[in-house]
């Protein structure tokens, strides 16, 4: 067990090296770099001055050089400038060099500078994820358990009138991306169009002070697709396990429906979804910045869509690493529980 | 004219039959529920005197009801629909002159489903579609958004006016404004309204039918081409080669779509060769997929195999490198006279990025059952007979596959329109004045607070292609399960 | 919970008729069935699959699923309606009163649950106890199925369990509550034969031990001689025959129950003096059933204008035997002791020259100790051992063996899929031990070919049936041009005796038999020299099985064909090789000719295997050995014999020889070799296992 524990971890940091040098690269091309140093320096610089610009700020050496400082294994530049000044990657505002640490990436904990916020990365990123992550709670608890109720409740009597019954519901939920149902919950329960205008159509405020009113819209937003998705996947899980031979045994041994459905199907029947759920984090994400963007709640996916779209880089750079950071974990949770939930793997 | 009301003088009699037909449906199906829990499900009882009874009726009862209720509902839309076709224009309201303007479509619909249901049980697992209901409802929405996307994208028809032009005076105006004399429409009014920038939103919607139905099934096909090509390898070795693949597949899939999209498609990088290049290897999938298709079969056989692999080989480069060879980039290699198409960049990087995501999915799915299918006998029978792996992968596997890949096939359609969708919205790839559903989501969003009306027609069309491939690879699945 | 008060019949089924319903038609799957079982009784269910016995049971139960439907008829227990019964009173009865045994016994049990919980769970149910009194019962009856260890079980998980025990398992859940009626559905189908024959001995005395009366399902007629006291033979739904075993065995009153004994191999059956007599024809789909005697189109005496006749037919009794019925019309006009018309006779071939040798061949996997963790320590498997024989032109090697025995891992050696790890396989004097199958010649390739076991398997089910020959032919480049190939298609239809019309057909419109010609069809296509069969008819019905088995004779004596024929099955074995080659965990035990193996001496295990094989005869008495335990994995096989922790010989070897050291070969006489310590007076002293009777 542990030293497959070990050897997830191992494939999960290659993974994860693998994908932020991607991200690094693709934020690092040169026309972004360019239109980085016209955003910062000014929007009618000749080629030259912005060749100077991106050379002595370190911009212009070599890809891995640059993905090694910027993980902090590599020690950060200092480049005496074109223009005489001498730069280093780890030199803070008015600090003399010598006195600079060498090494300054994000394993030394320094995430850069965002150049929309005009603050620290690590700041931005600290506060952004707490407010997203009171979003994610939120919709964690209506959906997981709406999900999986749902899908037990369709996949007990296969066929049944419940079953289908909640079977269009889940897939008419699967079938409404975030910013189908957002747009038409914002139009029908925040508008007076329908005269239906029980709810707030913005969530800015949720911020501070999140209440029923101004935070119920983004969170069925976002649970909805998911939740449709999880309660398909359950439903399958379960009509599975009750087509099951030891379903039959337990049902001809004279076990009564509640408890076959209780104590003998439902562990089998939740191992399958389990796992959609953690899986689901790469999607949530989706979700997450369209609903953020659409009720402007400023969290970690409206961040990530202000940095993509202001070619912020430290910024998204260092938001890529958190997402791709969660999806690991859970994608690593994911595995572990599924050997712990399945004894059939977890004693052989 | 007068403005438009949304049913006219149709809604007098069918709008409370609609109302009251819904409530008893959602009440019906509720009460059902309920019951479900306590009331024991309805069951036949043979008697020794050979009669039958039935027993638990209660249940019984609610259930017929909600069938009922159902069919009640299906009844007054197609009322809707029927008789506001066939009213006089402006009679019907709103949803009588929309039912008109569609009305091609409504007889092509008619046409294929008396057809497909005549002759359903000489087409195999389609026509056995047509004994589901939930798949006939799917492929009904599916077929209705082709049909309207080819008629409005290759005949011009069905569009009241043009998706582009202005009109002054009609921004943000609501469902059913008259138009000024003068403008140039097929009819006075704008049936769903006018957007920010005073455009039919009607006649956008329509239009932008037309590019979600030309992209997402063709991402999709393409996407599955890769997939296919490499998961059955992955599959049906093992070892080392599906390590690789699979560690490169999971890489791509723990990479949120969303960041992939920021970073992807951004004006940058549509100006750099990245799309170019990643089209120049997605691309030559199909390629090698046919090639090696085609020669596992005839290889037996040269005199056979050679002309036909010259003929599907060439033509399929020649498609190859139109596509890829664009006027104006450093891969213009074609001249002119040669080049078939070329496509526009901010078009071909969504195309190649929704490829790109789709992929790994499609190459984990495949992988699996090549996994599970390898194990057969008929592939050990063919490996005894001394076949190549190639065939063995695409002519024994890949075809005792079809059934799970083409219900993913139709799943995933959905999912890339979904995909697509999400682009528009937050704007990237397609130029802004595109009047596909996502951008026309985002161009409505930004005064979704005071007019709600221009972001909920391309929501709405959005929610029923995609709901419709999902009813409809569920009602596949259903079916290719059953005998 | 026995009621003693009840005195009458445990189960009275009368006139029960069960369909299922499909979206087009009603489909009667059983039909006019009565059936009666007195206490402590054991009534056997025999017929071929699709016939309706396992619907029975589940009609029995009252879970037919969604579908099912009891549309006539009464099941009454202990004098009780069973149709009418309230779910309450279904759910007291079932698993306290009639409880049931299955086929899988992996897929019956709960795989996320402790086996001791699953066990307790029905007298917690039934009668209340606390969960340590169940506990403690449970412990009991799991001592009492012979499981070592009983504690340790009680606390595992069923996945941790090998098959026969998880069948014990499943045998002591159902006898928890001690139910006065047990139903067994196919029990043992599932197990190797010597695991079987240990669970059958089981069944038997713990049936004897808590009194309970038995309703056996089974396909295996010696099976149910065996354990049944009464039988009745099913054919399409409704009973054909039934009777006492004697009566049913010794005096049959309907034609295909006669059939069916003709087409098993009995002793004495013989491929050149006494053929196998096949049942003509198919067994009728439920939906196209001929209108009259079910058996009618199949059956030697049918009278046209009698038997066809749109008219019930009745079960008539058979007067002076007790409770014998039959469903025949003409049951008393047919002459039921006239002698077989036996079939062409054909004269034994002479086995030709060698075209097959293998010499001390091994095949040694590599494989991780943990599959799913990884890493970790590589364990050696060793398949095949040492394995050493020749094979002539025209003649019919068997290999015999359980689940675990290397037979196929050889068969894969043979044709290419895998390399041997060390020795030789020679064919027409060429080595070919090391040349993977893609580096075959067409020639070789096409001279050893196989027939598959699974006949679902053995086609790709979206090929046309003439599709799939023609390109086997394409690929031995048989036919310059495509219609040669049709041409020859056809003809190879033709020796499988297939309609030419199957050439344009899916393999799903076939059955189990025909898929199972073509499959031979196609491995012919390149007129094999040498054909692997493995286990070509185990999953086809007996009657099918016949027909199948005899037209790999005919084929085999035209085209002068060696046939390596895998199978666990003894009775075929006998009855069509010309040698035998007996496998243990990847081992020859024994090898000789049919007469040399089926005689003693015996190699113990071999004796074993003889014993455990049920024989559908009165007339044959057997020897008694049943082995213990289960057979060890090959992936941690025993020190020394491999068969040493089952023998019942053992101690006749002096100093533990046996845990220490492998056998060596010994030759016996000519021919005929055995890996064993016994000492040869040991040999020498062995006793027959079957015998019959005087005739």
């Amino acid at each position: 067990m542990g030293l497959f524990i070990l050897r997830r971890l191992g494939v999960m940091i290659l993974t994860a090296l693998c994908l932020t040098f991607v991200v690094f690269w693709l934020t690092n091309l040169t026309p972004n770099l360019e239109k980085l140093a016209k955003t910062q320096g000014n929007f009618r610089m000749s080629d030259e001055a912005v060749t100077s610009y991106l050379t002595n700020r370190g911009y212009k050496q070599s890809l891995p050089q640059k993905y090694g400082q910027w993980l902090g294994v590599l020690p950060g530049y200092v480049i005496e400038g074109s223009d005489g000044e001498t730069r280093g990657r780890c030199v803070a505002f008015e600090q003399p060099i010598e006195e600079a640490p060498r090494f300054c990436g994000i394993l030394q904990n320094e995430w850069g500078f965002s150049t929309v916020f005009k603050e620290d990365v690590s700041t931005i990123i600290a506060k952004r994820l707490a407010l997203t992550g009171k979003l994610m709670f939120w919709v964690m608890m209506v959906m997981v358990p709406g999900a999986l109720i749902i899908g037990v409740l369709a996949g007990m009597r296969e066929g049944s009138g419940t079953d289908r019954s909640l079977s269009t519901v889940s897939i008419i939920s699967t079938a409404t991306p975030e910013y189908v149902s957002g747009v038409v919950f914002i139009a029908a329960f925040a508008t007076p169009l329908f005269g239906m205008q029980y709810f707030k159509g913005t969530a800015t405020a949720a911020m501070d002070d999140a209440n029923f009113i101004n935070f119920f819209l983004p969170v069925i937003t976002i649970a909805l697709y998911g939740m449709g998705y999880i309660a398909r996947m359950t439903r399958a899980s379960m009509t599975e396990v009750m087509t099951a031979q030891y379903i039959r045994t337990a049902r001809l041994k004279g076990v009564n429906f509640r408890t076959i459905v209780l104590r003998h199907a439902l562990r089998n029947a939740l191992i399958a979804p389990f796992t959609v759920i953690m899986l689901q984090f790469p999607w949530l994400l989706n979700g997450v910045v369209i609903v953020e963007t659409l009720f402007n709640y400023k969290g970690f996916g409206w961040t990530l869509f202000q940095a993509a779209s202001n070619n912020d880089i430290e910024l998204l750079l260092a938001v890529s690493v958190v997402s791709v950071f969660v999806v690991l974990v859970t994608q690593l949770i994911s595995d572990i529980g599924y050997v712990f939930l399945n004894p059939r793997i977890r004693i052989s | 004219m007068e403005p438009l009301s949304w049913t006219g003088a149709l809604g007098t009699f069918l709008n409370p039959a609609f109302g009251i037909a819904v409530i008893c449906l959602l009440a019906s199906a509720f009460i059902q529920m309920v019951l479900s829990f306590t009331a024991s499900p309805m069951r036949m009882q043979s008697n020794a005197d050979g009669t039958l009874v039935k027993r638990g009726g209660f249940l019984g009862m609610f259930e017929q009801t909600t069938q009922a209720a159902l069919w009640a509902v299906i009844l007054v839309i197609l009322g809707y629909i029927a008789v506001g076709a066939l009213m006089p224009y402006g009679q019907a309201g709103i949803i009588g002159a929309m039912s008109k303007q569609f009305f091609p479509v409504w007889i092509l619909l008619t046409v294929m489903f008396v057809l497909s249901i005549a002759f359903k049980r000489h087409l195999g697992l389609y026509g056995k579609l047509f004994d589901s209901i939930v798949g006939m409802i799917g492929f009904g929405l599916v077929m209705f958004w082709v049909f309207t996307a080819i008629l409005a994208g290759a005949f011009d028809m069905l569009a009241t006016f043009d998706p582009l032009t202005q009109v002054s005076g009609l921004k943000n105006k609501t469902p059913g404004v008259t138009v000024p004399d003068g403008t140039v429409g097929s009819i006075p009014h704008y049936l769903l309204g006018g957007d920010n920038l005073a455009r039919d939103i009607f006649s956008r919607m329509i239009h932008g039918s037309t590019i979600v139905v030309a992209i997402a099934p063709l991402a999709t096909l393409f996407a599955f081409m890769v997939g296919i090509t490499l998961g059955l390898p992955a599959g049906f070795y093992g070892g080392r080669l599906d390590t690789i693949l699979s560690f490169l597949a999971n890489l791509i899939l723990a990479f949120p779509v969303i960041l992939l999209f920021f970073l992807l498609v951004t004006p940058e990088i549509v100006n750099s060769p990245i799309p170019t290049v990643m089209a120049m290897v997605l691309f030559i999938f199909p390629l090698i997929f046919f090639a090696v298709l085609l020669n596992s079969r005839y290889h037996t056989q040269p005199a056979k195999r050679t002309p036909i692999l010259v003929v599907v080989l060439g033509v399929l480069a020649w498609l190859y490198l139109s596509l890829i060879s664009q006027e104006g980039t450093s891969v213009a290699f074609l001249p002119n006279w040669f080049d078939l198409f070329d496509i526009n960049s901010g078009i071909l990087v969504v195309f190649v990025s929704v490829v790109f995501v789709n992929s790994p999915t499609v190459y984990r799915i495949v992988r699996g059952l090549a996994l599970d299918l390898r194990t057969r006998d008929y592939v050990a029978a063919a490996q005894t007979r001394g076949e190549g792996a190639w065939y063995v992968m695409l002519w024994e596997i890949l075809p005792n596959a079809r059934g799970p890949l083409i219900v993913d096939f139709c799943l995933r359609i959905g999912y890339t329109t979904i995909l697509l969708g999400t682009l528009g919205f937050f704007g990237l790839g397609l130029p802004p004045e595109s009047p596909d559903w996502g951008s026309t989501i985002n161009e409505g969003r930004k005064l979704l607070l005071i007019f709600a009306h221009p972001a909920l027609p391309p929501a709405i069309a959005l929610l029923s292609l995609v709901l419709g491939l999902n009813l409809l690879a569920d009602g596949l699945r259903e079916e290719s399960l059953k005998d | 919970m026995t009621d003693t008060t009840y005195d009458g019949p445990i189960l009275e089924i009368d006139k029960l008729s069960i369909s299922f319903f499909t979206r087009l038609r009603e489909i009667p799957a059983v039909m006019d069935f009565s059936a009666t079982i007195r206490p402590g009784e054991a009534l056997g269910l025999v017929g071929e699959s699709g016939c309706g016995k396992s619907t029975v049971a589940l009609g029995v139960m009252q879970d037919l699923g969604v579908n099912g439907r009891i549309v006539g008829g009464s099941i009454k227990f202990k004098g009780e309606e069973m149709n009418t019964m309230s779910r309450e009173r279904l759910r007291d009865i079932r698993g306290s009163q009639i409880a049931m045994i299955y086929q899988e016994p992996m897929a019956s049990l709960n795989p996320a649950m402790k086996i001791g919980k699953q066990l307790a769970e029905v007298p917690m149910i039934h009668e209340g106890l606390s969960e340590s009194d169940a506990l403690a019962r449970a412990l009991e009856v799991v001592t009492d199925v012979k499981l070592p260890d009983p504690a340790r079980i009680l606390k595992s998980y069923p996945h941790q369990l090998s098959g026969g025990q998880q069948q014990r398992i499943v045998i002591a859940m159902a006898l928890m509550s001690k139910p006065s009626l047990l139903i067994l559905d196919e029990p043992t189908t599932a197990l190797d034969v010597t695991v079987e024959a240990a669970v059958v001995e089981l069944v038997k005395d713990l049936g004897k031990k808590y009194g309970t009366s038995m309703l056996f399902i089974s396909h295996n007629l010696g099976l149910v001689l065996e354990t049944c006291d009464r039988i009745c033979v099913m054919y399409s739904g409704e009973a054909v025959e039934r009777g006492s075993i004697e009566d049913v065995f010794d005096e049959m009153q309907h034609p295909y129950t006669q059939a069916l004994f003709r087409s098993i191999p009995l002793p004495g059956a013989n491929k050149n003096a006494r053929p196998l007599i096949a049942i003509p024809g198919n067994f009728p789909l439920p939906h196209e059933r001929p209108t009259g005697c079910n058996f009618g189109p199949r059956c030697d005496y049918f009278e046209d204008g009698l038997c066809n006749e749109n008219l019930p037919i009745e079960m008539y009794p058979v007067h002076g035997n007790d409770r014998h019925q039959t469903r025949c019309l003409r049951f008393q006009e047919i002459d039921w002791n006239a002698p077989i018309d036996v079939g062409a006779q054909t004269a034994k071939p002479e086995p030709g020259r060698v075209v097959l040798k293998m010499d001390n061949l091994k095949k040694y996997y590599e494989v991780a100790a943990n599959a799913l963790f990884g890493g970790g320590d590589k364990k050696v498997v060793k398949a095949n051992e040492t394995l050493s024989f020749e094979a002539r032109e025209g003649e019919t090697l068997a290999i015999v063996g359980e689940s675990g025995c290397g037979k196929s891992t050889f068969a894969k050696v043979l044709m290419g899929l895998e390399t041997a790890t060390d020795g030789q396989i020679l064919l027409d004097n060429k080595a070919i031990q090391d040349i993977p199958i893609e580096e075959r010649d067409t020639k070789t390739i096409a001279d050893v070919q196989m027939v598959f076991q699974n006949p679902f398997d053995t086609l790709n089910p979206s090929m046309t049936v003439g599709r799939q020959i023609i390109r086997a032919l394409e690929i031995f480049q048989v036919g310059n041009s495509d219609a040669e190939r049709r041409e020859r298609m056809l003809e190879l239809l033709d020796l499988v005796k297939l309609p030419r019309a199957f050439a344009d057909r899916m393999p799903r419109q076939l059955s189990g038999g025909q898929k199972q010609r073509v499959g031979i069809a196609r491995a012919f296509a390149g007129d094999a020299r040498i054909v692997v069969a493995d286990e070509p008819v185990s999953a086809l019905d007996v009657s099918v099985q016949a027909a199948v088995t005899d037209l790999l004779m005919e084929i085999q004596r035209e085209h002068k064909t060696t046939l390596l024929f895998i199978s666990h099955d003894l009775s075929i074995v006998r009855y069509l090789s010309d040698r035998v080659m007996v496998m243990y965990l990847g081992h020859v035990v024994e090898l000789g000719s049919t007469d040399q193996v089926f005689a003693p001496p015996y190699h113990p295990y071999t004796e074993a295997l003889l014993s455990a094989v049920p024989i559908a005869d009165t007339s044959i008495t057997k020897k008694h050995i049943v082995l213990e335990g289960d057979i060890p994995s090959a992936m941690n096989p025993p020190s020394g014999c491999p068969f040493q922790t089952r023998c019942g010989w053992k101690s006749q070897v002096a100093n533990g020889l046996c845990e220490k050291e492998v056998p060596p070969v010994r030759i016996l006489s000519e021919g005929h070799q055995v890996k064993c310590h016994l000492s040869d007076r040991d040999l020498a002293d062995m006793e027959p296992v079957i015998q019959i009777a005087a005739e």
